[in-house]
């Protein structure tokens, strides 16, 4: 294990996961899927901004939203991209082990955050917002539960390829996967940053 | 030949499996012209109901069914697969590739195509089609009873994410697999105009399915976004729709422009016209598509501004359609003309195309389309760019192209015979449209009063229909009495890219080696400038491909499983399809796969017995 672990150091070119054709390929589509989902969230957004003001006779951002417990879910997902891009740091350096440790500390961060996802959204529907309750109860949980279920798609798909090449090294087949997924953990957090301006503090302060 | 291998298995699940793009083309074309005459049926059946006024062939809610279906059928199931079908076929040939860039998500892509079309048809037996038209406006969708509206969002929803999965596939393979010397500037229009398209595939497609996922909530989940007591907004619904739809509309005549400006090089015997002029104008018409959305809402109270920006920047597509036109004509000047079936079809297409272009621009004119909204006026445009843009260009590339994709030539006889019943079908249906229109006959109605001056050019337009209808099965006469044929299908029309230095039928491994390109148009390059054969830019040795795979299809089949438990409200049905789907996608990333090499013996063995097919 480790006599391989070191012959393959020494033959992994620099950038591992655009080598060859195949990761290219990956690494490029990827960036184009990206585009499209960002057309997605801003079709999202489009619906949330002409519809937050709906809210009749439910309750609104104002009476709901509470700064403390978004601060601290936005902390946990950007620390989770802060330990995703020390992943791919010790990919570049050839660094197996220490890739594979910072990306389950990213799985676990997901996790938590998602957590505090599912509790924010317990307590909305105790204070009487449910999903049908207004056109802003509608699109709001549409726009962050859409975010949401990409956190938990990603935490699945890391884990997999985590679960998967526990025991592989890094090849060229797989730095791509590990690439691509923390280019869609990035984006989901960078989807987050949007959705923490446009939601929560125009929603508190605007 | 190299399918010696395949022939020896089962022939349904070598087709079932395959991630060959050439193959997945046969296959988006078999499905396309599926689709494609299901919703020509639906519009014969519309146009015998409008034959005479008050006429009781069908009823009203049979009538609006059959007009849903009829626009949804043929924009996402037919004409957006059958070129789907030219893309795949073709664009790896013309780039000197072995494959798409991802030809397991080609093959997915395709069989969510078919799974979402074949479910939304369901639909026509279960509970009755959905009836609130193509563009299925909101209150009258979120509101509409029954399922048909279930099986519209779900179906689209499942073919859509194909339309995206090929979208992103074509856009990977024309940036990272030209072969060596094939520039941007260098790659055929077709292979152009497949790329912008794509482009648009990327960022409009999201817009629906965003759309779709919002209807679907509000119908099955009892979201409000539409419902206006609860604070919805219902033209939420129409920007979403259109910002989708209208660049859904250049999706389909890129491709097109693309397949005429092959057609009208090639059977000119002349370089393209204005080649660079033309890749511009083609990302320009790209860009501009999506800055003109709100042009369908003119009437829908966007305020003056907002409706004289929109008009102007929809007028403004105008002028590289112009720079378009105009380079086509002179490619046809001072060339040698030959007027093939192909060529027919693509020199139809200026003068018919150029009459939509004009109404077009009469739409576009906000205050004037007070006047025309909603009317046969409309009706008559959109098909006159559709059918005279798309379709034509549909059928121009099929005659071009068919020599290398099936093994043998359409008869030409038939051809023409089949070109001007067509022809002249599609003028006398949709000319006189324009007229009903402006003396006030409504779109969507089921029938009309007699004595009001509509019963005549109703009757013609009808007739029209006929015409085509019969054109129509001409074609598939001459598809199937053809076979025989087989000489001369290599290169049969003296072709200019890199499609015709293939052999036919075209190997596994598309090329043995990998083409060197010196020129635009590389083929006649080499025919006339050099010694008539391509240079090769590596060289001959095995070649790697990708294995056929069974998982695309279970894919596929998990989500209309699951769309079926979403549509009828059984959580068990919705949640065992999800898993079939997500336990594919788990399989898939799991068990490695690391393709196959064909031996450089048995592509030398090709090369010396099939030279020329």
């Amino acid at each position: 294990m480790a006599e391989q672990h070191t012959i393959q150091n020494q033959t992994l070119p620099p950038n591992p996961e655009k080598a060859t054709l195949e990761g290219r390929n990956k690494y490029l589509g990827f960036w184009f899927f990206l585009g499209g989902e960002t057309v997605l969230f801003a079709s999202l957004f489009g619906t949330y901004l002409g519809l937050r003001g709906g809210t009749l006779d439910g309750p609104g951002p104002a009476e709901l939203f509470h700064l403390n417990l978004v601060f601290i879910m936005t902390m946990i997902l950007l620390t989770s991209s802060l330990t995703s891009v020390f992943a791919i740091i010790n990919m570049k350096r050839g660094n197996y082990k220490k890739l594979l440790m910072w990306m389950w500390l990213t799985v676990l961060l997901g996790l938590g955050f998602l957590g505090f996802e599912i509790y924010e959204f317990y307590e909305y529907y105790h204070q009487g917002l449910g999903f049908s309750t207004s056109a802003f109860a509608s699109s709001f949980y549409t726009l962050v539960g859409t975010h949401g279920a990409h956190v938990a798609f990603g935490i699945c798909w890391i884990s997999t390829l985590l679960i998967r090449y526990r025991k592989t090294g890094l090849t060229l087949t797989n730095a791509p996967k590990f690439y691509t997924a923390v280019l869609y953990w990035h984006f989901i957090d960078v989807v987050w940053v949007f959705i923490f301006t446009v939601v929560y503090l125009l929603g508190i302060g605007g | 030949m190299s399918y010696a291998n395949a022939q020896s298995k089962n022939v349904i699940w070598d087709w079932l499996t395959t991630v060959d793009h050439k193959k997945i083309g046969i296959l988006y074309l078999a499905g396309g012209a599926f689709f494609f005459a299901l919703g020509g049926l639906e519009a014969i059946l519309m146009r015998i109901q409008l034959m005479f006024p008050e006429f009781t062939f069908v009823q009203a809610q049979t009538f609006n069914e059959l007009l849903t279906m009829h626009g949804t059928t043929m924009i996402f199931l037919a004409a957006m697969p059958l070129l789907f079908g030219f893309m795949n076929f073709v664009i790896p040939l013309q780039i000197g590739a072995r494959d798409v860039a991802f030809p397991f998500l080609n093959a997915l892509g395709f069989w969510l195509f078919l799974f979402g079309g074949l479910l939304l048809n369901v639909s026509w037996f279960a509970t009755g089609a959905p009836d609130a038209g193509w563009t299925a406006y909101v209150p009258l969708s979120s509101m509409s009873p029954g399922q048909g509206l279930d099986y519209y969002v779900l179906g689209l929803q499942v073919s859509g994410l194909g339309t995206l999965i090929a979208g992103i596939n074509f856009l990977v393979t024309i940036i990272n697999m030209r072969a060596p010397g094939m520039s941007m500037m260098r790659m055929p229009l077709f292979t152009w105009s497949s790329f912008v398209a794509s482009m648009l595939i990327l960022f409009a497609f999201p817009a629906l399915t965003i759309g779709l996922l919002l209807l679907m909530l509000e119908r099955l989940f009892g979201a409000t976004y539409f419902a206006v007591d609860f604070g919805g907004n219902v033209i939420i619904w129409q920007h979403l729709f259109w910002i989708f739809g209208h660049p859904e509309v250049y999706i389909l005549i890129l491709p097109a422009f693309g397949i005429f400006s092959e057609v009208l090089a090639t059977f000119s015997k002349k370089r393209l016209f204005g080649y660079s002029a033309m890749v511009f104008a083609t990302l320009i018409i790209g860009f501009l598509g999506f800055m003109v959305w709100a042009h369908h809402m003119f009437t829908v109270g966007m305020g003056p501004v907002a409706n004289a920006i929109f008009a102007v920047a929809t007028m403004a597509i105008a002028v590289p359609t112009g720079i378009k036109i105009f380079n086509w004509l002179l490619t046809l000047w001072g060339g040698r003309i030959q007027f093939t079936t192909a060529n027919l079809f693509a020199l139809g297409f200026i003068p018919s195309f150029v009459m939509g272009g004009v109404t077009g621009v009469m739409l576009a004119t906000s205050a004037a389309n007070y006047q025309f909204h909603d009317t046969y006026f409309v009706v008559a445009h959109f098909h006159y760019v559709i059918i005279g843009g798309v379709v034509f260009g549909l059928f121009s590339g099929a005659f071009y192209w068919w020599p290398k994709m099936f093994g043998y030539r359409l008869n030409e006889m038939l051809g023409k015979w089949f070109f001007w019943l067509f022809l002249i079908g599609f003028h006398l249906t949709f000319f006189v449209q324009h007229f009903l229109g402006l003396i006030g006959m409504p779109r969507r109605v089921a029938s009309y009063l007699g004595g009001q001056g509509l019963d005549e050019m109703n009757f013609i337009s009808t007739i029209g229909a006929f015409l085509m209808t019969i054109a129509f099965i001409l074609l598939l006469v001459n598809i199937f009495t053809s076979t025989k044929n087989r000489e001369n299908v290599a290169d049969p029309w003296d072709g200019r890219t890199l499609e015709w230095t293939t052999p036919t039928p075209v190997p596994e491994y598309n090329f043995a080696q990998t083409p060197l390109v010196r020129e635009l148009d590389p083929f006649w390059h080499e025919k006339y400038e050099g010694d008539g054969k391509m240079k090769a830019a590596e060289p001959l040795g095995d070649i790697h491909m990708p294995n056929g795979t069974i998982l695309p299809i279970i894919m596929a089949a998990g989500l209309t499983v699951a769309s079926f438990g979403f549509i009828y409200h059984i959580h068990p049905l919705t949640i065992s399809g999800l898993a079939i789907t997500f336990g594919a996608m788990f399989v898939r990333s799991v068990k490695e796969d690391h393709g196959h090499h064909i031996p450089v013996e048995e592509i030398k063995r090709d090369l010396g017995g099939g030279k020329n097919g």
